[in-house]
């Protein structure tokens, strides 16, 4: 069954609503308007007002309301409209969610999932195109997630509801109309998991590693190599904290290079983080420096052409690979 | 009642003796456990932050009395006296401001973070306005669930200030949830004297604009205090919607223990001082005749035994181990 990222997501919480009473969505616009990406498009009707709610823009208030339900015992599903907005939420995510388990000693869990859109690619300027992840893969306490593809959009979803303590899942506004094929199984499970990073390519010359809306554009600078025989393997993330050092340090030991991109900004990146895990553990089976591929150290322009020039782009992660293979 | 009310003057006839020296005795278990505290701070036995909450005893005293044990509380970091009042052991409580592993939150939340998940006392929260948002989502829960509880939320009126507050009230009003909103407004937000930062300082205003019902009442007074929190607690039980009372008191010692308190004058803290909660109180029940000499004294040891019991325990109290450092930051057994 071919299937849309979108359809995807909106499949995971439908069965996340039907199956536990305690799971409810709020978010703006997730009721009435069917969600800002349309994922939650019927769920009004069907589940009623209660437990789609509709909320005010309030980012901080509602955040917090559902770190208190979860609290109180429910299984929030809080959507943030996009990342952009999220910070408005942060204290509340940083100070609360992340922060109220240790404080109370180990007494108290938050399980909560917020998701919320991220990225740049569609002209929507500076306010609109944030990627910032990684402030929140900074944070002990939350679970961070990117799902980049269809099964992943189709399976993080309940294990990161059955996780007790709060999780941030991140869907690049550019993968909602992404499609693959997804088995249809009756019964089917589609739970996966969510402690470890995935090879979407095997590859042996260089090991490309990557996360969220920037996969796609990974795979295809791989497939531009592989026409001129350069065959390198493509890691995605998944998980973006705790990071899975152990699947990075398996594929760059093997390949002995690494190209590392990610749409955030180069100063203080994910893509930093990745870099250094690289070298601590990797170091001596390395036959050339880490290279990044971020976006350039700009607020995302509105005009299409500067908005392509400061984002990642294939053509730039076919560059990088054959500097670092110097072919 | 009507949507908005005014008890600063009002109040009704002295409770039965057993409860009014029930308060009082609570009101001296707070503040002789909190001159403790600032006595051990000087000898850096606590550390980091400590909020005294000194001169405001009548509020938690007053509205403590006035929930249920089912009830939830989310507090401030002036949250001391709550903490003890809603039963956590005092014992636990110094333990915790000494960092103790025995203390209510293991030692790693300090005199600003004492939580009692099992009395569903969750916390001091020491963002101004943090907790407002949690409370409102605690209320939500327990509608969702069927469950028929107050969340009692505490925080000083800095907080009308924030962002957390409006948007609070305003859902809770919105969505009709059980939140009992309970300002202590002590005039100054650390240094800075309401009338400095707001341009409405009638609270109630506030909270009246987003169609919460309002009390405001004498927060020196432990009486008027219950019977304000009573009123609106019970309105919150059999309408399911928020209230807010505002309890105008005042703290006597500094904002923490790093404040020269240049803000304010003397005189103004010695004037609140003789209307210094305990004192006041005791003074009405002597002249009821529902206290002696000799009861107040005979109160005022039984805490400072309480307190005295309290500090050996948080002296012999072992530390964590150090190789446990990592622990809580996620839940064992859980996936993160």
């Amino acid at each position: 069954m071919r299937v849309s990222y979108r359809e995807a997501m909106r499949q995971a919480l439908h069965d996340a609503l039907v199956s536990d009473p305690r799971v409810f969505l709020m978010g703006e616009d997730v009721g009435r308007y069917g969600g800002t990406y349309a994922v939650s498009k019927g769920f009004y009707d069907e589940f009623g007002p209660e437990r789609i709610r509709d909320t005010p823009l309030s980012e901080l208030g509602f955040v917090g309301a559902g770190i208190g339900a979860a609290l109180g015992g429910m299984r929030p599903i809080v959507e943030v409209m996009t990342v952009n907005f999220s910070l408005l939420a942060l204290d509340q995510i940083v100070n609360s969610a992340a922060l109220l388990r240790h404080m109370s000693g180990g007494q108290v869990s938050v399980p909560l999932v917020i998701r919320m859109a991220t990225g740049a690619g569609r002209q929507l300027a500076a306010q609109h195109s944030h990627s910032l992840e990684n402030w929140y893969a900074h944070i002990p306490g939350i679970r961070v997630l990117a799902p980049a593809t269809i099964a992943d959009a189709r399976g993080m979803l309940a294990p990161a509801l059955a996780d007790p303590d709060p999780v941030v899942i991140f869907e690049h506004a550019q993968l909602y109309n992404t499609e693959d094929e997804l088995r249809d199984e009756p019964n089917e499970d589609w739970r996966c998991d969510i402690e470890r990073a995935a090879i979407r390519r095997p590859g042996s010359r260089l090991t490309v590693i990557t996360y969220g809306g920037s996969l796609p554009k990974a795979l295809e600078a791989a497939d531009e190599l592989a026409r001129d025989g350069i065959d390198v393997e493509v890691l995605d993330l998944r998980v973006l904290r705790p990071l899975d050092t152990e699947t990075i340090a398996e594929s760059v030991s093997r390949t002995h290079r690494a190209v590392i991109v990610d749409e955030g900004w180069r100063s203080g990146s994910l893509a930093a983080e990745v870099m250094a895990r690289i070298v601590e553990r990797c170091f001596y089976d390395l036959d050339a420096p880490p290279v990044r591929v971020c976006s350039e150290e700009v607020p995302i322009p509105y005009a299409k052409h500067m908005e392509d020039a400061a984002l990642p782009q294939a053509a730039k992660i076919v560059a990088a690979v054959r500097e670092v293979l110097n072919v | 009642m009507n949507e908005t009310g005014d008890m600063t003057e009002a109040v009704t006839g002295m409770p039965e003796r057993p409860f009014a020296h029930r308060l009082l005795a609570d009101m001296l278990r707070i503040r002789r456990m909190e001159e403790k505290c600032a006595e051990l701070y000087g000898a850096q036995k606590i550390r980091g932050f400590l909020h005294l909450y000194i001169g405001e005893e009548a509020c938690a005293t007053g509205a403590m009395h006035a929930l249920d044990a089912g009830d939830n509380v989310v507090a401030t970091y002036r949250e001391h006296g709550h903490a003890l009042l809603r039963g956590v052991p005092m014992d636990a409580i110094m333990a915790e401001m000494f960092g103790k592993a025995a203390g209510c939150s293991r030692g790693r939340g300090g005199s600003m973070h004492l939580f009692d998940a099992a009395r569903r006392f969750y916390g001091g929260n020491a963002i101004v306005g943090g907790g407002l948002p949690l409370a409102v989502g605690l209320a939500l829960a327990d509608r969702m669930q069927g469950i028929r509880r107050v969340t009692a939320c505490f925080f000083g009126e800095g907080a009308v200030a924030e962002g957390a507050f409006h948007e609070g009230m305003n859902l809770a009003a919105l969505w009709r949830l059980p939140v009992l909103f309970l300002c202590e407004n002590n005039l100054y937000a650390m240094g800075t004297a309401l009338d400095r930062s707001e341009s409405q300082t009638e609270l109630c205003v506030k909270a009246a604009s987003y169609k919460v019902p309002t009390l405001k009442v004498d927060g020196m007074d432990v009486r008027a205090v219950h019977e304000a929190t009573c009123r609106a607690a019970q309105q919150v039980r059999e309408e399911g919607g928020p209230f807010f009372v505002e309890f105008r008191t005042f703290r006597f010692r500094a904002h923490s223990m790093f404040d020269p308190e240049l803000y304010r004058d003397k005189a103004e803290v010695e004037e609140w001082k003789k209307r210094g909660p305990i004192h006041s109180f005791s003074a009405q029940l002597k002249a009821a005749g529902e206290l002696s000499e000799d009861g107040f004294l005979d109160l005022d040891a039984a805490a400072e035994a309480e307190v005295a019991a309290a500090v050996a325990f948080a002296e012999a109290a072992a530390w964590e181990p150090v190789e446990d450092l990592l622990r809580d930051v996620t839940t064992p057994g859980g996936r993160s």
